[in-house]
């Protein structure tokens, strides 16, 4: 089945039992709401529940092998050492790298606050001469988009302000898909860096990396993929859709809190001058100088979350062994039964694209005359957990014209009954409100 | 009642509906622009001083912004509740209110919650942590509001270009 031009679905949806048995490896979905309900979770967009081998990594872990990685040579380190790194080597693999080009971050933010703490120091003069490829000068621009998540937006704008650079960006149409059109005019001469999400958290758009790719290719720009939406949700080739630099969380991708990983790609991480520093990423330290390790632990400043990677990998074992082509059949199932449902109740707008091709399964609606705190709360009163507000993600809110949104999102343990609970529930919210003439 | 009507009690909807003091006016001695940061939420409220008398009074106050059923009903109340009174009548009040509000729904002694008058039904408000917020932005900014207008300061409150 072909979804959309490029996008090609060969593998088949999850059966009901397959789905049955992958609900059962989640503990939390057989909690029930606060008002006895089954619990009807649709907040994975925001952070996504885990599988119980999950804990069951970290557990082991800490029972049986936690230790200091890269310290001691006793029994207990070399084992740590080993999770630690076998753990790095399981991410890279899982979004087609190689394990020395993944740095572990505590999330998508931190990683792109390294990037930005790395290029300030960069364009102090700081580094080798390699380094002056991150320098970002008075006059030179950063390009970034409408669609960005406050995480891939906020830290380029200190940036700016800290390099006398300019930033711009791409906006959106009226669905919040990037309008490319507008690359030939923003991406010039001067351009650094291009940073741009591959899907948006809000309208759920996805990206066409290979436009944004060759746009700042032909500027000479870097370029740094916001993957927080699609590592979750698309197999992912890093080295294939040719970005320098990408970041994403684990904790959007059935893994704990507190880990994610920064990509870059080898030779571009071996001249970027330290972010944070600290000890484990040094070399020589005298009173006055540090030397600094090579990637990537020259961006590992102290201790790291090494009970959090074993349970990334876990979760990304996980993953691998259902399917990523699987799961994302069964939630492009899911995705146009939402869209499909939420489109026909009047006076809902979908805020994103309302055909399900080239989008995510994160679909935010503008509920007319009742606000998003409104709809979430009386949402929340039937057991239907969404996410309310904007969503870290407040330019793009105003592009479409509205504060604020209610966002359902759907991952691989959804069913199409809860989809279709939602849809009947927030059909009842404007009458409940008085806003349904 | 369920817990939601317990929340949306009719009376809150009626101010949510038909909000009291909505609307700027001039002059003003002190004016405040709050925002809700988890949901966008702003209100810009203005309060104007009578200084005739012994006490310094609320002679007026009056607002704008947008917000949910709760931050705009609460707003609402709040403008009856206070206009009139005098500068220390409205500080009393707007502890008690806080107090209500962070009692995680076990409330507060029932003659002080009555000197709230409407302001009292956004009782249900304190058993949802998260929509406390929302009906103590409209008392942020009077808070900050009079506080700038006893000061003298009678500039406009900043917000961000392009909000
Ligand atoms: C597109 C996007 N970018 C960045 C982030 C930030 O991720 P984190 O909070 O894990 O650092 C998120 C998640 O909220 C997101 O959806």
């Amino acid at each position: 089945m072909t979804a959309s031009s490029g996008e090609v679905l060969t593998a088949a949806p999850l059966t009901d039992s397959e789905l049955v048995a992958i609900r059962s490896d989640f503990p939390l979905l057989s909690r029930r709401a606060l008002t006895g309900q089954p619990l009807v979770y649709l907040d994975s967009a925001a952070t996504s529940q885990r599988p119980r081998i999950v804990q069951d990594a970290m557990r082991d872990f800490t029972d049986n092998h936690n230790g200091a990685v890269h310290r001691g040579a006793h029994a207990l380190a070399e084992e740590a050492t080993d999770a630690f790194e076998q753990a790095r080597a399981a991410v890279a693999q899982f979004v087609g790298a190689g394990a020395g080009e993944m740095v572990f971050t505590s999330g998508t933010t931190a990683g792109i606050n390294l990037l930005t703490t790395s290029w300030a120091a960069a364009s102090r003069g700081a580094g080798s001469g390699a380094a002056r490829r991150f320098a970002v000068l008075p006059g030179d621009r950063i390009v970034v988009t409408q669609a960005e998540h406050h995480a891939n937006l906020v830290p380029w704008q200190q940036l700016a302000a800290a390099t006398g650079a300019e930033l711009a960006w791409v906006r959106v149409d009226r669905e919040g898909r990037l309008r490319l059109e507008d690359l030939e005019d923003v991406v010039t001469a001067r351009t650094r860096v291009v940073a741009f999400t591959h899907a948006s958290n809000v309208s759920g758009a996805v990206t066409d990396v290979a436009a944004m790719v060759a746009a700042a290719k032909e500027a000479g720009a870097l370029t740094v993929l916001d993957a927080a939406q699609t590592a979750p949700h698309r197999a992912l080739d890093l080295a294939a859709l040719d970005v320098d630099f990408a970041v994403f969380s684990a904790h959007k991708m059935l893994g704990p809190t507190g880990i994610g990983a920064l990509y870059g790609r080898a030779d571009l991480l071996e001249a970027m001058p330290p972010g944070p520093t600290g000890g484990s990423m040094v070399e020589i330290v005298t009173m006055s100088e540090a030397t600094f390790q090579p990637p990537p632990s020259r961006f590992e400043a102290g201790t790291q979350a090494v009970t959090q990677t074993v349970g990334w990998a876990a979760a990304i074992d996980y993953l691998t062994h259902l399917g990523m082509d699987r799961l994302a059949a069964h939630e492009a199932a899911l995705t146009a039964r939402l869209l499909d449902n939420v489109g026909e109740i009047s006076g809902v707008r979908i805020l994103g694209p309302a055909h399900p091709s080239n989008r995510l399964g994160a679909v935010a609606v503008e509920v007319d005359g009742v606000h998003p705190h409104d709809v979430g709360q009386f949402l929340d009163a039937q057991g239907i957990a969404v996410r309310v507000g904007h969503h870290c993600a407040q330019p793009i809110h105003r592009a479409l014209g509205v504060n604020a949104s209610t966002r359902a999102s759907v991952a691989v343990y959804n069913t199409t009954a809860e989809v279709d609970r939602f849809a009947e529930a927030l059909d009842q919210v404007r009458a409940y409100f008085g806003a349904a003439l | 009642m369920n817990p939601l009507d317990s929340l949306y009690r009719d009376l809150i909807m009626d101010h949510a509906r038909h909000p009291q003091g909505k609307g700027l006016q001039d002059p003003f001695d002190g004016e405040s622009f709050q925002v809700n940061p988890t949901c966008g939420d702003q209100v810009r409220l203005r309060v104007d001083l009578d200084n005739t008398g012994e006490q310094p009074k609320l002679a007026q106050v009056s607002w704008d912004g947008q917000g949910c059923s709760i931050s705009q009903a609460s707003v609402s109340m709040m403008k009856d509740l206070v206009e009139g009174e005098d500068l220390d009548q409205v500080a009393h009040l707007e502890e008690i209110f806080g107090r209500l509000m962070h009692s995680r729904g076990q409330g507060i002694d029932p003659d002080e919650a009555a000197l709230l008058g409407d302001a009292e039904a956004l009782e249900g408000t304190s058993r949802y942590p998260m929509r406390v917020k929302c009906a103590l932005l409209g008392w942020m900014a009077l808070k900050d509001a009079v506080a700038k207008a006893q000061a003298g300061d009678n500039s406009p409150a900043g917000a961000p270009e392009g909000i």
